[in-house]
């Protein structure tokens, strides 16, 4: 049992890491092009959104709640975003990363608030404000689309240019934002309690957590990641259109959550597991048009992976539980 | 999904309805129902609408969904042969999932106008259909005119919406025939024709794909708004701009900063707004019995001058495409 192949195949992340490896060698197998850096170049694009909204997501999930808000959240973050860009071009474009950081924590909060004030199931409370708050994208934007013209070039321009190995502003943003949640989760007391309030809600008051600020928490870092996400979309693709942005986000978000081992009965998940589900998904969009694999089947083969990902996973958890069980009777 | 979709709709269909609201008040009421609320090509189809009822002293309104879903508008369609409007223009976001509910609106009386798109291969369900532009030059138009940019030669892709758009098929079927039986086109090979789903996200990685799949490829033809924008943002960001040229068909607007910097040369597209002052002038005059639908006879539009009505009942705002270069871009607006 030393070794760190064995430690490493020990961890829940073990499952997914094995998907991982199995998709790149088939699909590179099939497609040398596919292994190469201009690929990753391609992956690490299309991944940043999906992985800082992934973030919020998987808190919210461990602390077993759900936000099916996030698509709307985020557009609407990016409309008022780009609509500032738009009107008062003086402001700096930090101001307006701000403003959108701001205005998905508020969303988010009253996600919060709902479901403790009113004790409703976050699936419902968020169901409703995803409508709620694309109705609000249309209600501000007049229904109307920012156009290229108004985004701030040097915002684009982080989607695009890199301070170090080639890798753009945009990953880097990504990839700080999960390193800071892991610290957050894993070095916090407040990290914790998440985890606990999760795993035992009824308990949680007794061990002493705090069960409505952690709840208000989650859901306001969910909003306010989202907000980032939203802002980050006006610079990956240049505009914002209220129509467009965001619709069907949380689907893509949630997936790739699940998939990287974050268990939907809360108390379950790590960054780590999240960053590689993430990863993997985004993978699988970029492999099945470079294979040429058709329009039609590609949403086949999306759902193929996440299913056989998530069975992947059972199998791994199955094995370390007997494994756990069998040291314990010997013990 | 369907709930939510329902909801931001109706919230952002109550806010254009109460301005369009307030246009004129009585005589023939208009409804248009664009594939999408929030897509900027269509505002301009519906301030075509607007200034031909102002001028006209129709009642017009617009409303619809959020997303561009093929069965998406059957509700919409419904509540307005409820309200007992006089006609509804529509741009079909499918060829066939709205029969039902359009033969429904005519039985009741309604006008129904398949306006921007048609209902290719159902043209019985609708009344007329008012298109941009003359349909089988758009794919010829958009090969001639990458062929221009690239010497008539090489490797070249389509990236489209959705695979089963019906419009873009059209274009893309007159495309692949002039490529396979037009001389001058011989030596441009249609590598492939990706989807990108009328997703900036899709479009976005099947445009970079392309890229990656073929090193050689010397142009890409994109016969959709959000997929010519994508490409043109990846063909920025990749700096290729001087071995892959872009086309297609977008808005002025959306590709203004693609065209100041060189990324691409030249895009086409029609004039929407005539689209819509054409549909009001002909609504109107049909309502009024001053124009008789039927293939070969014509009608007056003021600015247009004499429009036909064709084979099928199709009419034509323009005939050929608009092509958007540096030159002109500034002279439009939408």
């Amino acid at each position: 049992m030393s070794g760190l192949g064995s430690f490493f195949l020990r961890r829940r992340e073990a499952g997914i890491f094995v998907m991982i490896v199995i998709v790149a060698l088939i699909v590179g197998a099939i497609e040398p092009r596919f292994l190469t850096l201009e690929t990753a170049r391609i992956v690490a694009l299309a991944i940043p959104l999906i992985l800082i909204a992934a973030m919020g997501q998987m808190m919210v999930l461990v602390a077993r709640h759900v936000d099916l808000s996030i698509g709307s959240t985020m557009a609407f973050s990016s409309i008022v975003a780009g609509m500032m860009f738009r009107d008062l071009p003086e402001v700096p474009i930090l101001i307006g990363v701000f403003v959108a950081i701001a205005l998905g924590a508020a969303l988010g909060t009253l996600n919060g608030l709902l479901v403790v004030l009113f004790r409703l199931p976050s699936i419902i409370v968020t169901l409703g404000t995803l409508s709620l708050y694309r109705g609000l994208v249309f209600l501000v934007s007049d229904a109307r689309q920012v156009d290229p013209q108004f985004i701030p070039r040097s915002l684009i321009s982080m989607s695009q240019t890199s301070p170090i190995f080639d890798i753009p502003w945009i990953v880097i943003i990504a990839f700080a934002v999960a390193f800071a949640t892991y610290l957050f989760l894993g070095h916090t007391r407040v990290g914790r309690q998440i985890y606990a309030l999760g795993s035992n809600p009824v308990a949680a008051p007794l061990r002493g957590i705090k069960v409505v600020p952690i709840t208000l928490l989650v859901f306001t870092l969910s909003g306010a990641l989202a907000g980032l996400a939203g802002v980050l979309y006006a610079s990956r693709f240049g505009y914002v259109n209220p129509g467009i942005t965001g619709v069907g986000f949380e689907f893509t978000v949630i997936a790739a959550v699940v998939v990287g081992g974050v268990s939907i009965n809360g108390g379950v998940g790590t960054v780590l597991g999240t960053v590689l589900g993430v990863l993997l998904l985004g993978m699988v969009s970029v492999a099945l048009p470079i294979l040429g694999v058709s329009a039609f089947w590609q949403d086949v083969f999306n759902g193929a992976v996440i299913v056989a990902a998530l069975l992947i996973d059972r199998a791994v958890r199955d094995r370390s539980v007997r494994a756990l069980a069998q040291a314990r009777s010997s013990a | 999904m369907k709930r939510r979709t329902l909801i931001a709709a109706a919230l952002a269909a109550s806010t254009v309805m109460a301005a369009g609201a307030a246009v004129a008040q009585d005589g023939i009421e208009i409804v248009y129902i664009p594939k999408n609320t929030g897509n900027p090509y269509f505002d301009s189809i519906v301030a075509g609408f607007e200034d031909g009822c102002a001028e006209l002293g129709c009642t017009f309104s617009t409303t619809a969904p959020a997303t561009p879903e093929a069965t998406s508008q059957i509700p919409f369609i419904t509540a307005q042969i409820q309200r007992r409007v006089d006609v509804i223009a529509i741009s079909p976001n499918s060829p066939d999932a709205l029969n039902q509910v359009l033969d429904r609106a005519r039985d009741r009386g309604i006008l129904v106008l398949a306006v921007n798109g048609d209902l290719v291969g159902n043209e019985e369900h609708r009344d007329a259909g008012i298109l941009p532009v003359d349909f089988t030059k758009t794919g010829p138009n958009q090969v001639e005119l990458l062929g221009s940019m690239i010497d008539y030669e090489g490797e070249i892709a389509i990236l489209s919406a959705t695979t089963d758009a019906p419009d873009q098929n059209t274009w893309i079927a007159a495309m692949n025939d002039v490529l396979e039986n037009d001389p001058k086109y011989e030596n441009m090979e249609l590598v492939a024709t990706v989807y990108g789903d009328d997703e900036p996200q899709k479009s976005t990685t099947e445009a970079e794909a392309l890229l990656q799949t073929y090193p050689n490829l010397r142009g890409i033809i994109s016969p959709t708004t959000v997929g010519v924008a994508a490409a043109a943002q990846v063909i920025q960001s990749a700096g290729v701009a001087d071995e892959v040229e872009l086309t297609g068909l977008g808005t002025p607007n959306q590709m203004r900063p693609f065209i100041k910097d060189g990324t691409v040369e030249a895009f086409q597209l029609w004039s929407p707004y005539n689209q819509g002052w054409l549909a009001a002038h002909f609504a109107v005059g049909v309502r009024n019995g001053d124009i008789e639908i039927a293939p070969g006879n014509t009608f007056e539009v003021p600015n247009l001058g004499t429009v036909t009505i064709e084979d099928k009942n199709v009419i034509n705002t323009q005939a050929e495409l608009t092509t958007f270069t540096a030159e002109n871009i500034d002279d439009f607006d939408f």
